[in-house]
């Protein structure tokens, strides 16, 4: 595994001790992994979830008791102002 | 009367006849905690406040009425602090709204009342992940209490707490209710809804009761389970009372033994143990046959694939903008680099710990260009052949039973620094979550080890939607 690849993707950053330390455990981790290859796989569909799940549908109207005030959205954001989330100045 | 040492039933008989009234119950719970959890850790706070307003307003006629609930970590709890045992969210972020199954608990007249300990994110099966703080085992402190909800098994069975609310990914319900010595159940995919659950891995999470007795395990069951328009994978399957399936007999019940979870790798004590109970079982007049769930070596690689997978895409919502810790970037910026990349990045690695970073890691890995076929999707049609094999063994039988883990609860530190050997130790409840089924944690006796006394679970798994007989069984044989 490229892990500094991954690590990308992932929007992590590691240190170049984790680097170390995570990569010998995730190769140890893939080898195990490595077993799923030997089974005939090929007629097989895919499980995404173990119960059949439908599409739940209601009218598209505003439920205020089950929506949350803009002073509850904003509540747990790091920096606000004006109303809005606040974000360091991404372009210049 | 120390209403801590009381289960629900027994705590609800306590109010009726005067002995205790709600406030003096928790206020004494309160103290067990203030007294004995400095050694153990299974809290990471409560709000005695507010538990003590709602417990005056409570109306005690209601099948709940009164009873405390500690919950795990990763619940949402209007008004409270919900941190996952990470640092990412603890102190960081306050729930703004109820989860539906705290809503339903509130409607049965429960109060919830504490914050349990956890891995992070529920992510480890020895509550040695937390971000917070360690968290042991009563009946050893030198051990882990299992995990995820490590927290929560240890404070019902250290009597801090009635009864709690867990949640199970992979066994994290049922594995620390074995170590600690309790009754966990993890109910069926789509029986609770998971609406304001903190999501791992969402295709296999399930919040379930974690209490003293199958009988408490039912009436909390009656309480959270049924649809909800807010969690369509909640579904819609007609609920039982519960209750009724205590103390009826498991005469003519067929209960299959996996082979494969009697193999090579198990306890000889613990399967002592587990066939014992399984005996008792036979002796009160189930019937019992040797089954095989052949595709039982697959479930452990199955499961890390799919989990991890699952888990790197919902962690993605972590990235310090709208809730949780934001790294202080003003240091690290230097002339045109990518500012937001570095934001995302930072917080991302000062707010996560190790175990979720080498499942994000994992996830990202096996969904990444050029691997999703090999890894993911493969892994989900080997599902649904784990699946097939309770399919096909739930002709057979009404129930499956087995160990809960290989061994009893290990030495704190033990398996640390080497998570495949912490993975491979879950093999005989992550299949559970995989296939959609129920399955249930029973204390069956213990096991000595270095002069203490470990409890050890039979694990029961039921059909689909088969929690009835699940606690059937389960309560004939804590009764029998």
């Amino acid at each position: 595994m490229d892990i500094a690849k991954i690590a990308n993707l992932a929007r992590l950053e590691l240190t170049s001790e984790e680097i170390e330390t995570f990569g010998g455990q995730l190769d140890q981790i893939l080898m195990h992994i490595e077993q799923l290859k030997c089974i005939d796989v090929d007629r097989i569909d895919a499980t995404a979830h173990a119960a059949a799940i439908f599409d739940s549908y209601r009218e598209d109207e505003l439920q205020s008791a089950h929506s949350l005030s803009q002073e509850a959205a904003l509540s747990n954001a790091p920096a606000t102002a004006h109303d809005q989330i606040k974000m360091p100045k991404v372009i210049e | 009367m120390n209403a801590e040492e009381l289960t629900i039933v027994q705590l609800r008989q306590a109010y009726q006849s005067g002995d205790l009234t709600p406030v003096t119950a928790i206020r004494s719970i309160a103290k067990a905690i203030d007294s004995r959890d400095p050694e153990i850790g299974g809290y990471l706070e409560y709000d005695l406040d507010t538990a003590l307003d709602q417990a005056k307003k409570v109306d005690l006629s209601l099948p709940l009425g009164g009873v405390p609930i500690a919950i795990k970590d990763l619940i949402n709890v209007r008004g409270q602090n919900c941190g996952c045992a990470s640092k990412i969210l603890t102190g960081k972020y306050r729930a703004p709204y109820d989860a539906t199954v705290i809503a339903k608990l509130r409607a049965a007249g429960a109060i919830p009342f504490g914050r349990t300990n956890m891995d992070e994110f529920a992510m480890g099966s020895s509550n040695e992940n937390s971000g917070i703080k360690i968290c042991r085992n009563p009946h050893d402190p030198s051990r882990i209490p299992g995990g995820s909800s490590g927290g929560s098994a240890a404070v019902v069975a250290a009597n801090m707490a009635i009864a709690a609310l867990g949640s199970d990914t992979g066994g994290s319900i049922r594995q620390p209710a074995s170590h600690c010595g309790i009754v966990g159940l993890k109910p069926s995919y789509g029986r609770v809804s998971r609406y304001g659950l903190v999501a791992f891995a969402s295709s296999l999470d399930q919040i379930g009761p974690m209490t003293k007795t199958v009988e408490d395990c039912a009436l909390l069951m009656n309480a959270l389970a049924g649809p909800d328009p807010r969690d369509s994978t909640c579904l819609n399957e007609p609920v039982p009372d519960f209750t009724e399936a205590i103390g009826q007999d498991v005469k003519g019940l067929k209960i299959g033994l996996p082979k494969e979870y009697f193999a090579e790798g198990i306890d000889p004590e613990v399967e002592k143990r587990v066939r014992a109970a399984v005996q008792k079982l036979e002796s009160l007049g189930a019937e019992i046959v040797e089954i095989s769930l052949p595709n039982t070596e697959y479930a452990v690689a199955t499961y890390y694939i799919i989990a991890a997978a699952e888990a790197s895409s919902n962690l993605s919502r972590f990235d310090g903008v709208r809730y949780g810790h934001r790294a202080d970037i003003s240091e690290v910026i230097k002339g045109d680099e990518a500012v937001l990349i570095t934001h995302y990045k930072m917080s991302r690695a000062e707010g996560f710990g190790p175990e979720v970073k080498r499942r994000i890691l994992l996830g990202t890995y096996v969904l990444s260009s050029g691997y999703y076929d090999a890894y993911y999707l493969r892994a989900q049609k080997v599902r649904t052949l784990i699946r097939s094999d309770f399919t096909r063994a739930f002709e057979k039988v009404d129930l499956i039973a087995s160990p809960v883990c290989p061994t009893p609860a290990f030495k704190i530190g033990e398996k640390n620094s080497d998570p495949l050997a912490m993975y491979l130790a879950d093999i005989y409840t992550i299949s559970t979550n995989l296939a959609g089924i129920c399955g249930i944690s029973v204390p069956c006796g213990t096991v000595p080890k270095s002069g203490k006394d470990l409890p050890v679970g039979l694990q029961l798994l039921g059909k689909p939607f088969g929690e009835f007989d699940l606690l059937k069984a389960a309560s004939a044989y804590e009764l029998g």
